[in-house]
């Protein structure tokens, strides 16, 4: 096992800049998610950890060793594809034996009928069985043994995938969006089963995906990727929290973070004509973008309200209910609360009413979109977030 | 190949009948008499073509063998099995059932091997895959009847280009057409020269719909050594292709006919007497129809064979899908 080292990577084709400056540690037995959307360079960056292309600059370590132009199984990585990519001519007891054979066998040695009779052959194939049916075991792949890809169901091809990754103990383990071919449900299933093989395993695992749910749930840290740059690189909770810019805020949560235009005014924040008193001065004034996720809003009186208008549409998922709003100013989008459905029982669409969140809870970001933080800690959070926080170390400063 | 006509009509009706029929018709019976009569109405043109052009000449050719008929004359006597004895004892008909079969037997793996290689060859080149492609497609899409001609001149032993480029290393070129021992492998290249362009657009198909990441997983466990690679992913993912490029190749190799026509006439002797052109020998030269049919019913059945062989094989196509 190893850790895996990013600095300063980057990769163009001819003038198309695919990444930039990506600077990334992931520790020894981490699980990183490489989350962005499509498009945003995140394969490219597997690939590259991978050794399936080479990066045009920057310095890639896995372990000690610097890398660039060495093949995939020099690097003694794994890699889970999203297609899965299983040898569809081959058994399951084929292609999980192969990366096995192709390290510990000899050429001639893997060659039909000839093979059998070389010397070592044997000793050499009973290992590579027993390590097979131990793998097997571990994934609940025994009685698929003898199938052919063809004759599997997704979840299935899935695990063989997994399986065929981690036969040979690799020190690090890739996998490229290796749920999104599968039904919500299955999904939900495999998520729990790669968080368990990777806590069994200890293996260092960098995972990429575009599903904010995945990342969220499976990986001790988010790195996340827009046009070739990382954003943040934060646990789950921090990067939901405390995100860096408003890219950032708005790519993470669902139903998306609202952002809506206001100016500052000393410790004074307004939206149009109404406003609130911010706990902390914040080094800045004039115009602003106010972020407000959708949990942190609550229904008010309008004279209390931050924003009012009319509602424009309810749904009600269950355990809780999505309320949008359009604001009664022009220029505002469409406001979405998240609540509990008991809390907006009396409400039905077309009603006009206002909403309010805590000031603590508003996010503010520069027309830039680059995070003003508060200029002292907050007075409350519902969650503490970690010692290195500066926040947090400046409070108790 | 089998004959497409069957299946193209039957689309085409079925959709047209549907339209034809209106939704709100209260009773279905008389709707579906209608839609039957326009079902036969549109198979009916192309049933009838294919029995007039294909399955009726079959029959007559059937019933032909069976007699004594020769070419223009007026009347014909009903012999039974009397072709068929007599081409168990012919030598001419041994020899180009023979020569047939060693000249399928070196074009099919030569071209199909080739063909493979070219192909492989283009898929990794970094330029020129268009050029290549369309160079070694060319003898597809000539004649070749024209082509056999130019190699003619090619191989003129004195003349030819083949012998020439042979003289300046030193080498005296033998009679290419003329040499006993030499005759089918000359047309068995021609042969090949001819197949290979289109075994290498079927393989170039094929290599395209292997997916890539096939062979990045190939890399990552290991596997990537271009032989190793080969192995893994290439060959495998390939075989659908390869058996079907395979029976296509022996079926065209078995119906060579127009370089033997044009290049030697079955001679020397009849070392590159072959199956097609035996028959239209005894057929249109001898005028002996009758056992010139017996002939194309024997040909017919070894076709038939590797189309059977042919449709198993497409059969297998989906296997890996």
């Amino acid at each position: 096992m190893a850790a895996v080292t990013l600095q300063g990577i980057a990769k163009h084709y001819d003038a198309h800049q695919a990444l930039s400056g990506i600077d990334l540690e992931v520790a020894d037995g981490e699980f990183v998610a490489l989350l962005g959307p499509s498009g945003c360079g995140k394969s490219t960056l597997l690939k590259i950890i991978a050794g399936l292309d080479a990066q045009s600059a920057g310095a890639l370590h896995i372990g000690s060793r610097a890398l660039r132009h060495e093949r995939p199984a020099e690097r003694n990585i794994a890699m889970v594809f999203q297609s899965y990519a299983l040898y569809p001519h081959m058994s399951v007891y084929e292609n999980l034996a192969l990366p096995l054979a192709m390290r510990d066998l000899a050429a001639w040695q893997r060659l039909p009928l000839i093979g059998r009779f070389t010397p070592g052959y044997r000793r050499r194939r009973a290992a590579i069985d027993r390590r097979v049916r131990e793998t097997a075991r571990m994934l609940g792949l025994e009685a698929l043994l003898a199938r052919k890809p063809a004759q599997l169901s997704g979840g299935q091809k899935q695990r063989v995938a997994v399986g065929r990754a981690l036969i040979r103990h690799p020190d690090v383990f890739l996998l490229d969006e290796p749920l999104s071919n599968l039904d919500a449900k299955l999904r939900g299933q495999m998520r729990e089963e790669i968080v368990a093989v990777h806590a069994r395993t200890g293996v260092t695992t960098i995972y990429v995906t575009h599903d904010q749910i995945e990342a969220m749930t499976m990986a001790d840290r988010v790195a996340l990727m827009m046009d070739g740059v990382i954003q943040q690189v934060a646990p789950p909770r921090e990067i939901y929290a405390d995100p860096v810019n408003l890219r950032v805020a708005g790519f993470i949560g669902s139903p998306p973070i609202n952002a809506l235009a206001a100016r500052l005014e000393g410790a004074r924040l307004e939206i149009g004509t109404r406003g609130v008193t911010l706990p902390n001065a914040v080094a800045m004034t004039g115009r602003c973008i106010c972020g407000i996720r959708p949990e942190a809003l609550q229904i008010a009186d309008a004279d209390a309200a931050l924003v009012a208008g009319r509602i424009t549409r309810i749904e009600f998922l269950g355990a809780e209910a999505i309320l949008s709003l359009a604001p009664d100013l022009p220029d505002l989008p469409v406001v979405q609360m998240r609540c509990h459905p008991e809390d907006i029982d009396h409400l039905a669409t077309g009603d006009t009413i206002g909403l309010t969140a805590r000031p603590e809870a508003l996010l503010l970001f520069d027309p830039d979109g680059a995070r003003i933080r508060f200029q002292e800690a907050r007075a409350t959070r519902d969650q503490p977030l970690p010692a290195f926080l500066p926040l947090r170390s400046e409070a108790h400063g | 190949m089998a004959d497409p006509a069957p299946a193209i009509s039957a689309a085409p009706a079925k959709q047209v009948s549907k339209q034809a029929a209106p939704r709100n018709e209260p009773s279905g019976g008389k709707a579906r008499l209608r839609d039957r009569l326009a079902g036969i109405a549109l198979a009916t043109p192309a049933t009838a073509l294919m029995l007039a052009l294909l399955i009726g000449p079959t029959l007559a050719v059937g019933f032909l063998s069976l007699t004594d008929w020769g070419f223009g004359a007026r009347s014909f006597a009903f012999i039974g099995l009397d072709n068929y004895a007599e081409m168990a004892g012919d030598p001419v008909f041994r020899r180009s059932l023979i020569n047939t079969l060693v000249y399928v037997g070196v074009v099919m793996p030569v071209s199909v091997a080739l063909a493979l290689a070219v192909a492989l060859l283009i898929q990794g080149g970094r330029f020129g895959r268009t050029f290549f492609r369309t160079a070694y497609f060319l003898p597809v899409a000539s004649t070749l009847v024209a082509m056999a001609t130019v190699w003619q001149f090619m191989l003129h032993p004195n003349l030819g280009l083949v012998n020439e480029m042979l003289r300046l290393v030193g080498l005296a070129g033998p009679n290419w057409l003329t040499d006993r021992g030499l005759v089918l492998f000359t047309l068995a290249w021609i042969g090949i020269w001819e197949t290979i362009g289109y075994n290498m657009i079927l393989f170039l198909a094929g290599l395209m719909a292997i997916p890539g990441h096939l062979y990045e997983a190939a890399e990552v466990d290991g596997a990537h050594r271009p032989l190793d690679k080969f192995l893994t992913v290439t060959w495998p993912m390939l075989g659908p292709t390869t058996l079907f490029v395979i029976v296509i190749t022996a079926i065209r190799s078995f119906r060579v006919f127009e370089s033997v026509a044009v290049l030697t006439q079955g001679g020397p002797g009849n070392a590159s007497q072959v199956l097609l052109f035996t028959m239209y020998r005894e057929s249109f030269v001898y005028f002996r129809a009758g056992y010139g049919a017996a002939l194309t019913i024997v040909f017919l059945a070894f076709i038939l064979i590797l189309t059977l062989i042919q449709i198993r094989v497409i059969d297998r196509r989906v296997h890996y899908a």
